[in-house]
């Protein structure tokens, strides 16, 4: 009963930790970027929700924002992106394109970035304005603090 | 030279050789040529008139003509204030005209693009690997019979 309480608590408290603590790696390919940069900069500050800290090196960081259209040749540079990144991780994706490809139909779009990745928030909009992207920020925190990862469940 | 002395020059001395030419706004000379006459012509633009930067080559597919693909080749001059386009008609059995490799080193990536997208192979232009394309794509994405919904994922989907 004991033990119950204390790995509840703790989850709680990880997750809390875990949730403003959100080192972001950009992929950025399209017209998104500048709303990214938006919401990066002062008048927005995503650091207020702990993730200011955009890493430029996937193995440093734990939040994936997929912002733009994703083009089948770039496919195995963001699947290879996303399985150097250590766990736990989470991808958002920022636009309607790397959300189904958006707009686009054709050879060379694909429709949308959870054909190759697993994608925890969507964020749409063609660009999304950067209240929507706060939200997401938001909803991604609240899917954190319900999380159970294995590491805190599993006894090892 | 102004554009009305080089258009009347370039219609005496191009015009014969390579049949009609009609003004496109004021501003570009359109030449319909045969496939042969294509290095011929572009030749002469480049030494006698001036032509040094090759702006663009690419193609149009009018899937209903028995010379199904037209080339559409682009010129700028430095010194002129006239543009020259060059159309070029092609079977779709045999979609081949010569390279200008030889004459504009630009011509090589984009003659390559043209290959990717309209599979006309360029003879003389021996590096025609997929330059916007990859390895293993299948047809030519432009060509009206490439179906608009068909992709060629590099990597295998989740779903």
């Amino acid at each position: 009963m004991g033990l119950d309480f204390y790995t509840g608590k703790l989850a709680d408290a990880v997750n809390w930790a875990r949730k403003f603590s959100l080192f972001s790696y950009p992929f950025v390919t399209a017209c998104c970027g500048m709303e990214y940069m938006s919401v990066a900069a002062p008048k927005y500050d995503i650091a207020r929700f702990g993730a200011e800290f955009p890493r430029f090196s996937p193995r440093q960081a734990d939040l994936l924002i997929i912002v733009g259209t994703i083009t089948e040749r770039q496919g195995p540079a963001l699947r290879r992106i996303y399985e150097q990144m250590c766990e736990p991780k989470w991808v958002v994706a920022f636009g309607v394109c790397a959300s189904t490809g958006g707009f686009y139909q054709n050879y060379s779009t694909m429709p949308g970035a959870d054909q190759i990745v697993p994608v925890d928030v969507y964020i749409p909009g063609c660009p999304p304005r950067p209240e929507m992207v706060i939200d997401g920020i938001m909803q991604l925190q609240d899917k954190i603090a319900r999380a159970k990862h294995p590491i805190l469940t599993k006894t090892f | 030279m102004s554009a009305a002395t080089v258009l009347e020059s370039l219609q005496q001395q191009i015009v014969p050789a390579a049949g009609a030419a009609t003004l496109s706004h004021d501003s570009c000379l359109v030449f319909q040529l045969a496939p042969d006459e294509l290095v011929r012509t572009v030749r002469r633009l480049k030494e006698e008139f001036g032509y040094d930067l090759f702006l663009d080559v690419t193609a149009v597919d009018w899937p209903a003509d028995a010379l199904r693909f037209e080339v559409v080749h682009h010129f700028a001059s430095s010194r002129q204030p006239l543009r020259v386009r060059l159309k070029t008609r092609v079977a779709p059995a045999d979609p081949s005209v010569d390279s200008l490799v030889k004459l504009y080193g630009s011509a090589a990536f984009m003659e390559r693009e043209c290959h990717d997208m309209y599979g006309i192979v360029f003879r003389g232009n021996h590096d025609l690997r997929p330059i916007l394309l990859y390895e293993g794509f299948a047809g030519h994405p432009l060509r009206k019979d490439y179906p608009k919904t068909r992709e060629q994922p590099l990597v295998p989907y989740r779903h």
